[in-house]
Order: structure tokens, then sequence, then C-alpha cells
């Protein structure tokens, strides 16, 4: 029996209005994503990237078209529905790294674990923290931290809950190269330990490469590109 | 500086047009609104109660003497065009016919009264019209009581003195006769120019000369003030308050009340312009931040900041002071036609004031983060250590905090009131702090519980959102506090205050006072009130006496400065004797007689009295009872209601001690409607008794009371909608970091029911907390403020603190969750682009 793909979006439209303007930023979009693929999609700014990528977690619904999760109907669930499923099968990284002021660096990466009641939220958590590298840092608070400590927190809190797909949103965006570098390692190490589907959203070609599939998202197609 | 200005000109322009001024502005203009407001009401108000409460004098001040009065005082007031008309007040018979009665007679001049009115008519039973005259020389008027004791009718002569005079009127209502309800012979007004030709006037002849004047508030008060220290023996300056005691405990309180809900509204504004002040803080630092980055010098940023601070303070103050103008045009309208006289014309002042504070407030919000920028490298600045460093949390609030004492100080205008309040939002703050601590702890010890169920663990996370957010969550519940605790401050005293006023008065109080019954009488009299069916009157016995001396020093008036007690120790006290206190009397030092005491020369006095003269407990006073020395011990002090209208002692004995002296009786009680005759009856036939009537002055008393009551629930209302304000900016000060904190909830799979659970659960945490510790703040400042200040008695209100700290556990969460509701909706892309 064929399995299903981890991610099935077809036929995706997205449409935003602005002063009375219609504009379209997919359209028609169609894209599949096996189960411990890597995926990277880049494109210029303002392509709609980050637009796909909140389609494919749930943040956002499409326009028209559909998105699948593990074969089951994702982008038509209520809100909630869709919470349901980030909070069982989903991580995110993002580029701003969102992580809450007023949480400390623990704090921040057991939220989405209390969220799920899970019994060992802190002792989790403390785990992931050491395999970024931030054991000693568990207390402080997000101003406390430099940028890349701040994104490692992140990653942590990612895969602190053991998620099937990890949505990673420009991760290295807001650093400089050689943190940049070594947050894609960690990355990239952790999505392979884990086994973890992984969707990455970039402009950066070399950190695309490191995925085994490459998209591009232009006038709202996406299209499958060789590596380069 | 023109381009600091442009620069701060088009910020402000943007913070507005990015909403981060909305909420400041809202409540700076509230802020603003409610202080000129109430200043222009209060003034307006107190103004027009002073104008009513002047009718009861016939002028606005008044310069008594027992001699005639100098004509500097009425010269002064010339200079200044200050309106001025004398009386002469004097005890003497009348005779008409073969009666003669003892009368008080009033001469005045032809523009007497200067305030209010007079009414006369043809007939005792006249309804009588209003005038603001003089009898015309040759005439006089009686009052209804004299043309019943003397049989006279108008048109019939009075011989007065050496003058005969006719009767061209009854006069049914003089307000300013109600000021001396002892004043038991009947009035006649007569003409002063008709005086001299009487001849009753002589040397050694005991007249009250009085100068009244009438004016604006300013010129009195300046001429009182100029007027007072040229004040020679036997001369005194009364304005309405000394001259009706009865209206001044009313008026005093309701002016404290006044100025009580003034001073709430100003802090309460204050409090919601703190809380809502975080947010433009904050987006204004960043802007700042940017600008010093891109090479701005740091003066040029702090002149930006000076002139947006400037832009919206003028901006806030003028909307401010327009609201505060329309919104007191209202209460104007409303409360102006419960005053006889229209309202006085508004004062430029309160706007001024309300200008002072918008800037001041203004100033104090952004002055710590100024002189916090200015210590920051432009590198601080992109890191965001602007927030962080160097001024502690509690350094932030400090020139806030000081323009808040310094408001409250202004607004009180009374040291206790100002310390009091002070005191109380400390403990407050001091107490909410208290709470949210073990609540952190509570939240720390649940997180190593972590239970299952996923509705406990997002109450949970509620709980320790509060933990999270230590600071604002302190701030926010202080906020919650404050605004809860003065609406249930205002409710208790208000409450408690009017309660009282009426209860002071109610429908029975006494309206008769009943003098000169002698011994035999008592009987008669009882009789009396017996057949009426009159409860509640009792017939008191009354010696006349002088003090003569304390602990065996003569007392010397002379020497004294104070004018009230020189009046006190002058004047003959009444002496009467009791084996229980009367009911309305409280102890308040020392202890009542045992029956086994009757008989033993001690002595009870009035508390202020007392204080007046300095006499303690123990004291041995000489009295002088018709030539007979007579040495008493001072056992207690007791706290007098005046103004319940009964009859009530300075000085009271034990039963027996007063025995060998000639004593009269006194009693007050209520007559009822329709049992005027068969008092008349009593009267005639036993013509010594003297029977006053203080029902008329009793409606006037009732009468302002009413009003003072209506002009207070006013402001009240007015007091409970900044309240509410201060609530809604405790509710919106946190939201933007709830919405983030929310949002990443959500995209983290909490839904909206979790995310909704652990925000009602933090929100009844704070709103619990809040209510829990506001009602009892409030019930014990209203205890303080009620027995300490405002002297009224207070009843701790137990079901007022448990429904408000259900409503509250309850209003409060599903105010923020219906606050917060429409962002749930909201996918959550939409809002992390924003956060």
């Amino acid at each position: 029996m064929q399995q299903s793909p981890m991610i099935q979006a077809q036929d995706l439209h997205y449409e935003i209005t602005n002063h009375d303007n219609q504009i379209r930023i997919l359209s028609g979009l169609n894209l599949s994503v096996a189960n411990g693929d890597q995926i990277a999609i880049i494109g210029s700014s303002g392509s709609g990237k980050s637009t796909l990528l909140s389609l494919l977690a749930g943040l956002d619904v499409p326009t028209s078209g559909s998105v699948q999760i593990s074969g089951g109907e994702f982008s038509s669930l209520s809100e909630d529905g869709r919470a349901a499923i980030r909070a069982k099968d989903m991580g995110f990284v993002f580029q701003s790294f969102q992580l809450l002021p007023a949480l400390t660096a623990l704090e921040n990466v057991m939220l989405p674990l209390q969220l799920k009641s899970h019994p060992k939220a802190e002792v989790l958590s403390i785990e992931a923290l050491a395999r970024v590298g931030l054991s000693h840092r568990v207390q402080h608070y997000p101003k406390q931290l430099s940028g890349g400590e701040q994104q490692r927190v992140a990653i942590a809190r990612a895969f602190a809950t053991q998620p099937s797909i990890l949505f990673a949103d420009e991760p290295t965006g807001n650093l400089d190269s050689t943190t940049g570098q070594m947050i894609i390692e960690l990355l990239f190490k952790m999505n392979k330990e884990a086994g973890t589907t992984l969707v990455l959203v970039t402009h950066d070609i070399t950190l695309a490469n490191r995925c085994k599939r490459l998209f591009k998202l232009e006038h709202g197609v996406l299209l499958e590109m060789a590596q380069v | 500086m023109i381009l600091a200005a442009r620069l701060a000109w088009s910020q402000t322009i943007s913070l507005w047009r990015a909403g981060a001024l909305s909420v400041l502005v809202f409540a700076l203009v509230l802020a603003v609104a409610a202080i000129t407001a109430v200043s222009f009401f209060t003034q307006r108000i107190e103004s027009a109660l002073s104008q009513q409460s002047s009718l009861l004098i016939g002028g606005d001040l008044a310069v008594l003497a027992d001699h005639s009065i100098p004509d500097a005082f009425a010269e002064r007031a010339k200079t200044q065009s200050i309106l001025t008309t004398r009386t002469y007040e004097f005890a003497s018979m009348v005779i008409h016919g073969e009666s003669s009665q003892l009368v008080e007679i009033k001469a005045v001049e032809p523009n007497f009264p200067l305030r209010g009115h007079l009414t006369i008519g043809q007939h005792p039973n006249d309804i009588g019209q209003s005038v603001q005259t003089a009898p015309q020389l040759g005439e006089v008027w009686i009052e209804p009581r004299l043309a019943t004791l003397l049989d006279v009718q108008v048109g019939d002569q009075l011989q007065v003195g050496e003058l005969s005079l006719t009767v061209s009127a009854i006069l049914l209502r003089e307000p300013s006769r109600g000021g001396n309800m002892f004043s038991f012979a009947p009035r006649l007004m007569m003409n002063a120019a008709d005086l001299a030709a009487t001849q009753l006037i002589q040397y050694g002849s005991r007249v009250k000369y009085q100068l009244l004047l009438a004016s604006t508030p300013q010129i009195i008060s300046r001429y009182s003030e100029q007027a007072k220290p040229t004040l020679a023996r036997g001369e005194r300056i009364d304005d309405v308050r000394n001259a009706r005691p009865e209206i001044k405990t009313a008026l005093d309180k309701a002016q404290q009340f006044l100025g009580l809900s003034a001073m709430v509204s100003v802090v309460l504004a204050m409090v919601a312009m703190l809380l809502s002040s975080l947010p433009y803080i904050k987006q204004s630092l960043n802007t700042f931040a940017l600008m010093r980055c891109f090479g701005t010098q740091q003066n040029t940023v702090l002149q930006i900041l000076t002139i947006q601070t400037f832009i919206i303070a003028l901006f806030s103050g003028l909307l401010g002071a327009l609201i505060g103008f329309i919104a007191q045009l209202g209460l104007a309208q409303l409360a102006g036609s419960l005053f006889v006289e229209t309202l006085p014309p508004v004062s430029i002042m309160p706007v001024l004031i309300g200008f002072m504070a918008s800037i001041g407030m203004m100033v104090a919000v952004v002055l710590p983060h100024a002189w916090q920028m200015r210590n920051l490298s432009a590198m601080n600045i992109l890191r965001r250590d602007t927030l962080s460093l160097p001024l502690s949390t509690q350094a932030k609030y400090l020139p806030a905090a000081l323009v808040m004492v310094v408001m409250i100080f202004w607004q009180a205008q009374d040291f206790n009131i100002a310390v009091s309040t002070i005191v109380a939002m400390m403990t407050l703050s001091l107490i909410v702090l208290g709470f949210v601590y073990a609540l952190t702890y509570l939240a720390q010890r649940l997180l190593t519980i972590t239970p299952k169920s996923s509705t406990l663990a997002s109450i949970n996370l509620g709980i320790q959102g509060l933990k999270r957010r230590l600071g604002l969550s302190t701030v926010q519940m202080i906020g919650f506090c404050m605004g809860l605790m003065v609406i249930m401050l205002l409710t208790l005293i208000r409450g408690d205050l009017i309660r009282n006023w009426q209860a002071s008065l109610p429908e029975g109080a006494p309206n008769r006072f009943v003098i000169n019954i002698q011994p035999a009488q008592i009987n008669q009299v009882n009789q009396f009130f017996s057949t009426q069916n009159i409860q509640d009157a009792a017939i008191f016995p009354m010696v006349r006496a002088r003090l003569v001396s304390k602990n065996n020093q003569l007392i010397n008036t002379v020497e004294w400065q104070d004018e009230r007690a020189k009046r006190l120790a002058e004047r003959e006290f009444n002496l009467s004797w009791a084996a229980q206190m009367q009911t309305d009397n409280k102890l308040v030092a020392g202890r009542w007689w045992k029956n086994s005491e009757h008989g033993k020369p001690l002595i009870s006095l009035e508390e202020g009295l007392a204080n007046s003269l300095n006499i303690k407990i123990g004291d041995q006073l000489l009295f002088d009872i018709a030539g007979s020395p007579l040495t008493l011990t001072v056992i207690s002090l007791r706290k007098v209601e005046w103004d319940t209208m009964r009859a009530n002692f300075f000085a009271v004995t034990p039963p027996g001690v007063l025995d060998g002296f000639a004593a009269s009786h006194i009693s007050s009680f209520h007559l009822p409607i329709g049992a005027e005759e068969s008092l008349n009856q009593l009267v005639k036939q036993y013509p010594n008794l003297t029977v006053i009537d203080i029902a008329a002055l009793m409606q006037q008393v009732r009468g302002i009371m009413q009003k003072m009551s209506q002009a207070i629930e006013y402001v009240f209302v007015f007091s409970l909608v900044v309240g509410v304000a201060v609530l809604y900016a405790a509710l919106v000060a946190t939201r933007e970091e709830r919405v983030a904190e929310a949002t990443l909830m959500r995209v983290f799979g909490a839904s909206r029911k979790q995310v909704s659970i652990a925000y009602i659960a933090e929100f009844a945490c704070i709103g619990f907390i809040s209510a829990l510790v506001a009602s009892i703040g409030a019930n014990f400042l209203a205890y303080y403020i009620s027995v300490n200040i405002l002297n009224i008695p207070f009843q701790f209100n137990f079901s007022l603190v448990v429904l408000s700290v259900l409503v509250a556990a309850v209003l409060i969460p599903l105010a923020a969750w219906l606050g917060l509701r429409s962002f749930l909706n909201i996918p959550p892309r939409q809002l992390l682009n924003s956060i």
C-alpha cells in the first residue's frame, strides 16, 4: 500500500485585497512532501514563501484549494482543529525567533509541552536546551541572550515536542553568517536525528541546497528545481 | 529647534495613526475632563451652596458687636463696593391696650435683607408674599405668635418705647430668624430710622449691632481677611458657617465629600493614564532608538521628546477641558434646578488646573524615560537595552507618584484626608504585592504537579501568567484595586453621609421647643403630650449659671485669643441634670455617673466646649448660680449631635446636685399637624410657657441637605465613570503582550478554548485579589474617613465585600476575555506579522 505524503497541497490559491485591488499571491500551487523529506522553498522577497509556509502549517487558510497532512484534510478544518494537529505534529522556527520576552529560556521551551499537558514538560525542555548547548542559560530571559542563542532556544522549543514536521521560516535571516552557519548545522543535525519532515523557507541558495529537494516560488507557482 | 518641532509634530501624527497614542490620549483626556468637570462643578455648587446659605443670615458676611459698629467697617466695605446694611436687635416690652409682651425687636434699614427675602402677609394664616425691603417709617411687622399673644391685627397700633407704631403686616417668614432658636420672645421688625424716637436704646442697653455685607465670594473673603485683625473687644465677624452651626456641619461634610470625590477622580484618572502610557512609551522609545542610530544628536532627540510631550499634553488638555466643561454644563443643568438661585458663572481656574495637570502628568510619565535615554549609547539602543537599564522600575514611577501626591494634597485640601489616602494607597500596593508573590509561589508549586487534564493545564498556565508578568500584573492589579476601592469607598461614604443626614432630621424630628416650664407645670405638659399622643418628648430641667473659675483660677476671658472660647465662657450656661445620658449623646472620655453618685458635685461637659475652654477630666469648675457658688468636678466628656434639633446641653450634672436652685424646664417634641390649636390652648392656660416653632427652620435645613445629597450623587456618578475608565485602562495596559502570547500559544497548537481558559484563569485571580483587597481597604478607609473626618457613624458592610469580590472575579475576566476574543478569530499568521 502506498503511504500518503506527509504534506499534500493541491491547487492552492491565495489572494488578498488591498485598497480594492486583488493581489494574487499563490495561483494554483501543487506540492507533495513525503514523510522524512527535506524541502527548501526559495524565492525573492514578497514572492509568497512565508504565506505558503503559513498555509501548509495551517496558520492561515487558502482562498481556494486544499492542504492535507498525512492524508487527512487539514486546511478545511476549523481553527481549533488545525491547532490540534499543529500541537501534535508540528514545530516552528521563525526568522524573528518569536520568544516571549517575559518567559525564561526554559519556560519558552516548555510552553508547547505544557499546552499538551505533557507530564515531563520540564525534563524534556531541559534536555532539548542541553542538545542545543544552552544548559547554562535555562533561566535567562530572551533579552539576556544573543541572537544566535535566542534562535537556539527556538530550535530547542521546536524539537522538544518531537514533531513530525518542522517549519523553518528564514531561520538564519536575523543572524550573522558564522552564527547562521552554526544554527543550520544544529537544525539539520537535530532534524536528521529525529527523522522530521522539514519545510524550509529561505532566500539563501546555499542553505536551500542542504535540503533533499528544492523549489522556487515565482509568480504564485512552485517549480521544482535540480540541486544547484 | 524648528527641525525638532517639525519632527516632533510628524512623529506625533505617525504615533497617533499607528494607534500607539489612542489609549494614552483617551486616559489623559479623561483625567483632564475629570479634573476640570469636578473642579468646575464643585466650585459652582460650593458657591451656590454658600449663596443659598447666605439667605439664612440675610447677607454673605456679618460684623457683629455689643456696641455700635465703628464706621471704619462700613467705610472699608464702601471702598470695595460691598453692599451693606445695619440691623439692631434687642429685647423689649411692647404694649397693646392693657396687654404687654416681651419681644425681640429687630430694627432694619430699608435695603434689608441683602440676600434672600422676607415673607409678609395680612393675617397669621396668610400664604404671604416675598419682599426684599424693611417696614416703612412708622410701621412694624410682627410674628404670628405676637399677633396671637397680644390679639393684634394688621392696622392696630403698638406702643414701642416712646413711639406708637402701626402693624402693617404679619411677618410670616424671616430666614435669618432661624439662627437662634432660643430667641424665645416673638419678633417685631421695625424701621431703623424710627429707633431713635423710641428711645429704647440707652447707655448700657444690651443690643446686638450687626453690619451685613454682600458681594462676590472673592471680595467678601478678602474683606473678611482684612477686617479680622481690626476687630476690637466685643466685635466679631460671622459668615454663614459660624452663624448657623446646624448648616455648617452639613455644608462642611458636603464640601469634604465633594473634595474627596474630586481627588478620587484625579487619582483614578492618573492611574488610568499611567497604565495606558506603557504602549506609547515602548513605541516612542523604539522610534528614538532608531533616530539615535541614524545619527541624531542626543539633544535633538530630547528636544523632540519634550515637544512631543507638550503637543500631547496640550491637545489632551484642550480636549479634556472642553469635555469637562460640557460635562459640568450637563451637571449644572441638572443641579441648577435644585437651587433657588441660578448657579454662579464658571471661572477660568478649572481649565488652567486641567492644563497644568495634563502637562504635569505627561512630564511625569515621560521624564524617567528621557532621563534613561540620556546615558545610552547607540549600541545599547540597538540592543533595546532602553527598556531594562539603567533605571529601576520603581524609580520610573517616582515622578508620577510625586505628581499624584501633589494632586492629592491639592485636591483634598485637608492634611488628614490627603495623608490617609496616600497611606491607604501605599498599604494597598504592598498588600497586592504580597498576594502576587503568594500566588507566584503557588504557580511554581502547580508547575511541578503538571496535571493531566488539559483544562487544568490551561488554568495552571494562566496562573503562571501572573508570574511571567510579575511587574505588569502587580501594576494592573493595583490599578484594578484602586478603581474598585474608590468606587466602593464612595458608595459606602456617600450612602452613610446621606443616610446620616436623613436620620438626623427624620420626619418625626422635633419641630417645637417649649421653654420656661415651671416645676409645677411639668405634669400638665406631660398630660398634653399624652393626650396628643406625642411620643419621645422629654422634659429637661435647666438652671442658668456662669462659669467663674477653673481649678481655683479665675476665668479671665480678656486675655483669651480664641473668640469662640471667649463667647462660650462669657455666656450663661444652662446646667441640666440627668440620671441617664441622652441617647443622641456619646461618651468620649471619662465615665457616666452611677446611681450611688447622684447628688455628688460632678459634671459632664460637651467635648467641643471642653476643648475650647481647655477643660480636662478631673478639673474643678466653680459656677455662680444666681449669686451662690457651686463647685463641680468634671467626670466625663460627651459628643453631642447638635443637628438633631433636640434639646441638648453643654453641661449636665447628676440628679440632686441642683435641687436647691431655681430651675425652669425645657422640652422639644414633634407637634403633629392639626394639634396647633390644642398647643395654643395650653399656652393660653399657662401664659409663661414660650413655644418656639422651628418647623420652618427645619424645612430650610432639610432643603439644603436634600440639595447637597443630590449634588453628591451627581459627583459620585462622575467619579464612578472615571473608576470604570481606570478598570478599562488596566485591561488594555497588557493587551498587546497578551495577544502576542496567545498567538504563539495558538501557533504551537493551543485551541482557542485553551487560550481562553488560561486567560480567564489569570484574570479571575487578578479580579479576585483586586476585589478582595479593594473591598477590605474600602471598608477600612470608609471607617477612618467616616469616624475621624466626617464624624458620621460607620457600619462595616460585609455583604458589599462578598458581592464585590464575586462580581469582580466574574466581570473582570469576562471583560478581559471579551477584549481578547476578537483576536482569537484572526488567523495566527496575521498576528505573527504584527508581534
